[in-house]
Order: structure tokens, then sequence, then C-alpha cells
């Protein structure tokens, strides 16, 4: 069982690379490739990117490594540490702290128990801060990968958590 | 085409989604075909009315009630005794706050007091289908131009209206048109900056929802007056839904040919491609959009060259805000002349707002500019909840100044609020009421900017850090005397020596607060104590 669990692994792995390499075929003579390629290719990988794929990225579109690297870290939507399967975003700016994200913040560490930068060990969540998503008329409000939840308190987060 | 007795509006803007909008909307569809009204009832999709603190909203025609909170076991109600019966649902009718009377679309002050340019769409048409934004005279503007104009005409009269900048900046959009006009150059563009982060302000995102249409329109006509083939909407990553509507947009208007190669039979051709950000606030300013449009590190460039000269790819390009994208068609369908009714004489037109925080009536507005503070809390905000006094309004997102209870009367545009070391900025209106401490919220604010600096320029990433030390000092209760003339003077500093936008008003709520709310600092330091209890003194 253990063998043939990696054996299939090994292959999905390839599978993502050859991905990876569609991805970089279809945007090589674009101008200003480099970022719509990072966000195809990281939900390829699975929410993060490996110096593997960056390496392979910088290769494919010849643009320097340290520029790709450069790129994938100042973005906060890119991240080059693993991140669980589903991220977390909480917003702290002002309109939500206001309307009390700290406590919404501090429901979601306790809950996941871990801190906001965190993914917990089996890999599920990962918590993040966010800039502002524009929805304060529902604040304080998350972002849980592509989808927007609003007008939490600890206890709404407790009951969202569960649904994941 | 088909006739119906009765429209059912509903929005599906980001607020209201959230809200559940997307089940009401399917509970309508199946409770109508049940009742075996759907050839008789038709129910609209539509992007949002501005109501978001009540959501979700739905508008019935031809009567025009609103109804507001409604929720998926409402459905069935409203369907039975308003469509079916002819019976309004009187426990499910919008009330105002103001008035607490049940209101009718166009009879309450939040609407009425309005003046819809650049929202003239939102919340009354489908945005994903071209032909409702056509039926409402869209693309007739483009088509004006294209074929019975010369471009330095278009840009005379874009000139002439005196629109400015809604980006924040407030700068005179036909005079940035006839820069990249004159510039020489085989190949210019056109960019839509929609990487709105401005925290509290979410305009752009909801023109983009609610009306697609106007920003490719106000595009094209951008591109036709300065010599543009191409243009690019940079939005924000997180924008998922702008991003999706916008996309579909484009294609419609691609397939009908109001995009692509000799638009109208006119030659001119304009093509427009969506960009999505990445996750950075820095963006937002225009010299680091383009940076990473071009696929780098979003870091400003030195200006100049300014961007209209030499911009995307080292080309002359034109960078402009949604909102202002949105003002072009109407100004050129009605003229300047029209366009300058509204507003002041130096600031024509209107201003989109959001208002959020402790605020009755949270959600979208657009009024003439000159308003007052007092008009949008009182009249059309509905007040501060729970009968609690107004403390502070923060104006321009985190980047912008605070104004406190001296300043209801203030004009708000472009150039008086600068005046009361605040801006325009974004729109977005923060109020807070006197629960709230502005030590507190102040360390908030320069926590945000802390994490977005982009670390380029030493005063911008060194300056916010400091800020931010001191806030957390004084919330604390270690703050001294000397700390205060430290903040005015590193503020200064940062004013002058940031590089870009972003370093040059992070300090513009410590200098605003610093003067309107010198007494909260005094507290805090002098006598250890927060008066409303946030900061925990040690």
């Amino acid at each position: 069982m253990e063998a043939k669990c990696c054996a299939n692994e090994a292959v999905t792995h390839q599978d993502k690379l050859a991905k990876v390499d569609e991805v970089i075929a279809r945007y090589k003579d674009k101008k200003g490739a480099l970022i719509p390629v990072l966000h195809e290719v990281q939900r390829v990988m699975g929410n993060y990117l490996t110096e593997e794929v960056l390496i392979k990225v910088a290769e494919g579109l010849n643009v320097p490594f340290n520029r790709v690297y450069g790129t994938a870290t100042f973005y906060t939507l890119f991240s080059v540490k693993p991140r669980g399967k589903y991220i977390v975003r909480i917003c702290e700016s002002a309109p939500c702290h206001i309307k009390g994200a700290v406590d919404v913040i501090k429901a979601f560490e306790d809950e996941l128990g871990i801190k906001v930068g965190e993914t917990t060990p089996d890999g599920k969540f990962t918590l993040e801060y966010t800039a502002c998503l524009g929805i304060c008329g529902v604040a304080p409000a998350v972002m849980i990968n592509d989808e927007m939840y609003g007008n939490l308190n600890p206890e709404k987060v407790k009951e969202l958590i569960k649904k994941f | 085409m088909k006739l119906y007795r009765a429209h059912v509006l509903v929005c599906a803007g980001a607020n209201c989604s959230l809200n559940e909008s997307k089940g009401v909307i399917k509970a309508l569809e199946s409770e109508l075909v049940a009742k075996g009204l759907d050839k008789e009832v038709k129910v609209v999709e539509t992007g949002c009315f501005g109501l978001c603190e009540a959501g979700p909203n739905m508008v019935v025609y031809p009567e025009g009630i609103i109804y507001s909170g409604v929720k998926v076991e409402d459905v069935a109600e409203i369907v039975e005794e308003h469509l079916l019966k002819g019976r309004t649902v009187d426990r499910l009718v919008y009330k105002e706050a103001v008035s607490s009377d049940p209101v009718r679309y166009g009879k309450t002050d939040f609407i009425n007091k309005q003046q819809r340019i650049v929202l003239r769409n939102a919340g009354v048409i489908n945005p994903e289908i071209i032909e409702e934004y056509i039926a409402r005279g869209g693309y007739e503007a483009l088509g004006k131009c294209v074929t019975t104009m010369k471009p330095e005409e278009v840009i005379e009269v874009v000139k002439a209206s005196g629109l400015r900048g809604r980006g924040g900046a407030g700068f005179p959009t036909g005079v940035k048109w006839g820069f990249t006009l004159k510039a020489e150059a085989d190949q210019k563009y056109i960019v839509c900056n929609a990487d709105e982060g401005e925290p509290g302000t979410n305009k752009d995102r909801l023109i983009l929802e609610g009306d697609p249409h106007s920003i490719i329109e106000g595009m094209a006509i951008a591109g036709y007056a300065v010599g543009a083939t191409k243009g690019y909407v940079y939005i924000r990553g997180e924008y998922t839904l702008s991003i999706k509507r916008l996309q579909l947009a484009i294609n419609k208007a691609r397939e009908l040919g109001l995009l692509g190669d000799n638009i109208f039979g006119s030659g001119f051709s304009f093509d427009i491609e969506v960009c999505s950000g990445a996750g950075a606030y820095v963006c937002g300013e225009e010299t680091a959009l383009i940076e990473s449009i071009e696929g780098k590190r979003g870091e400003p460039r030195f200006k100049p060259p300014y961007p209209g000269v030499k911009g995307l790819w080292g080309k002359p390009t034109v960078v402009n805000n949604v909102e202002t994208l949105a003002n072009i068609a109407p100004i050129i369908a009605n003229g300047p002349e029209w366009f300058k009714q509204f507003g002041t004489p130096s600031c024509p037109g209107t201003k989109v707002f959001t208002l959020i925080g402790d605020i009755n009536n949270k959600g979208l507005i657009e009024v003439p500019m000159g308003i007052t503070l007092r008009e949008i809390i009182y009249e059309i905000g509905g007040g501060i909840p729970d009968g609690k006094g107004f403390k502070m309004c923060q104006t321009g997102g985190s980047s912008g100044g605070c104004l406190s209870v001296e300043h209801l009367d203030v004009p708000m545009d472009y150039d008086t609020l600068p005046q009361y070391d605040s801006a325009l900025g974004s729109g977005a209106l923060l109020f807070m009421d006197d629960t709230h401490c502005i030590i507190d919220i102040v360390k908030n604010f320069m926590h945000f900017f802390v994490h977005e600096s982009c670390g380029k320029c030493t005063p911008c990433r060194e300056g916010t850090m400091r800020l931010w030390e001191f806030y957390d000092k004084i919330a604390s209760g270690q703050g001294e005397a000397k700390d205060l003339e430290i903040l005015a003077s590193l503020s200064r500093t940062m004013q002058k020596a940031a590089l870009c936008g972003l370093g040059q008003a992070a300090p513009t709520s410590v200098v605003s607060t610093l003067k309107y709310f010198r007494d909260e600092y005094d507290q805090h330091i002098f006598d250890k104590k927060c008066a409303t209890g946030v900061c925990k003194m040690a």
C-alpha cells in the first residue's frame, strides 16, 4: 500500500509539472507574462510555489531567477512556503478593526491552534492577513480561498470552520 | 420582445451575495415557476443599489417597492402576496433610519439626495447583458466620438467639463490626456487603475460589478482621444467577481464589434486586456501599477518622467481611475455644461463615497462635489447608530486625514479638504462613534502601512515602522512628552521625502489627529489614561 500511494503521488507531481510547462508555453512570447504565469502555476501546484517550479518559470520565460523570486515574494497572494488547503485571509483594516476584527482573529487563532502566518499541522488551514477586501458593509470579513464571508463574530467563526 | 407585467431587481453585488442573495434569486425563480408566474414576472440580477448594510435587497417594479434583508424563506410570501395578489409585504419593506417610514425606490432620502452619473446603471441593469447597457444609451458616446469628432475635440470637451481624476489626486483628466496626445510614439496605452486597496473603499469594485461596460466605453474613448489602441485594466486579485464580470463584458463588446478592429467602421481599433494584481496595496500608485503589469515587483518609479509621456513599456500611457472613466461617456453624450451644473466650480461633477463604520446606512452613495459631512451623516447616512455621538470621520481611506465634529460643515472636495489636513482621496468615509479611541485607531492605520510599504525608499520603510512603534508605546502607557514632537517632525519628513504617494500620505492621519484630537494624546501620555478603555495601559 505504502509504495502504491507514493508512486501515485509521484505521478501526480509529474502531472503537475507537465501542466506547469503547458502554462509557460502558453505565455512564452507574451509581454509581462510573469505575474499571470505565477498565478496559474501556483493554482496548479496547490497554494504555493516551490523552488523547482520557480526555476522552470525563470528558464521558460527567459527571466532571471532572482527577478522571478523577487516578484513571487513581493506579492501577498503568492507564497514560497507551503500553505494549507484552505487559506483564511483575515482583514484587519480600520473598518473591520472598529467592528471587532481583533476578536475574530483571536477566535480563528484559538479554534485552529495557530497564529496568523502559520499553517495547521494537518496542512488544512493557513491563517494570513489580507488588505481590505472591499466588503466593508459586512465587516468584519474574511476570504477563504475564493469565497468571502462577512458579519463575523467569535461564535460565527466556530461555525464557519466546521464547514471545511 | 417579451413584455413582463412586473420586474424584480435583485442585487447580486458583493455585499448582498454574502448575505445569500444568490439563494434568494434561485428561490424566487423556482417559486415563480411553481406559481406559473415566470412568463409574467422577470427576475433581473443587478449590481449594487448602495444599501449594503440592509442586504440582500430587491426592488419590485412597476411600484418600485424596496424590500431589504430578504431571506430565502421570505420569497414565497413575496411571490404569493405581492406578485400574485398585489399586496405589499410590509414587514420586509426597507425602512429608512431617518424617517422609519416604508419607502419606495426614488423616494428615499438615501436615493433622493444622490445624483447618479457614475452609478447611473448600477442596480438598474443586469451587468452581464450588454443589450441592457446599450438600451440605456450605452456606446452612443463612443460612436459619436469616433464618427463625428476629432481626438483634439474629445479632449477639449473633457477639459471644458473640468473633470478631475477620481483616484485621489484630483488632476484634471483632459490635461492628462492632452500630454499623451502630444507625445509622439508608435504605441500608446490606456490603463484603468482598478487596484482599489484603500481600506474602506469599494466603489471601483461596485462600478465594475454593476456597470462594467461604462468602463470599457470610457477607455475606448480615451484611446481614441490620445491615439492608443490597447488598454489594460489592472484589478486586484482578490476581486474575483469584478474580474469575471469585466472579462465577460469585454468578450460581449468584442462580439458586437464595439472593441477590436475598425470600431463603428471608423478605422479606429481598440482592445482591452484584464490584468489581475497579486496582493500589494502600493500597486494602486500609478508607476508601481505599471511595473506590476510589466511583470515586476510593484515598486514605484521616480517621477518625472510621468506615465503620460513614458509609462508602460516606456510608451506614453494614460492611467485613469475606474470612477474617472465611468464619467467619460455621460460627459461626451451630454456636454461639459451639463456636467458643470453639478458640484462646485473648481470640482465639477459628483463623487462616489463609501459609508462605513459607525453609521446607520452603510453603503455606496454618489453625491455632488462640495456636499458637507453633516448632510452625508444626517440626511443620507441616517445618523450614528444607537444614539451615540459622532467622534471622527476619516476621509479617503487609511491615507486620509481625520475630521472631527468641528468640520461637519466643511465642503467635501479636492481643494477644501487639504486645508484641513485631510484629502478626498478614494472617497472612503470611515465613521467612528465616541466609544473608539483615536490612539488605537491611528495605531491600526500605521500597522497597515508597515505591512504595505514596499521598502524601496527609506523615509517610508523606516518612517512607517517608527510611527507604529510610537503609537504602540503611547497606547501601552509608556508615552513621553517628547514623543509628540518626534511624531510631528517624522511626519513632516515623510511627507516631503518619501518617493511616492504611499509614503507621503501615510502620516496624514497622524498630522490631523495631533491637531484635532490633541487632548487624547495628552491623556494617554500625561495622565496614562484611555478614556474609552480601549487601550490597556501597563
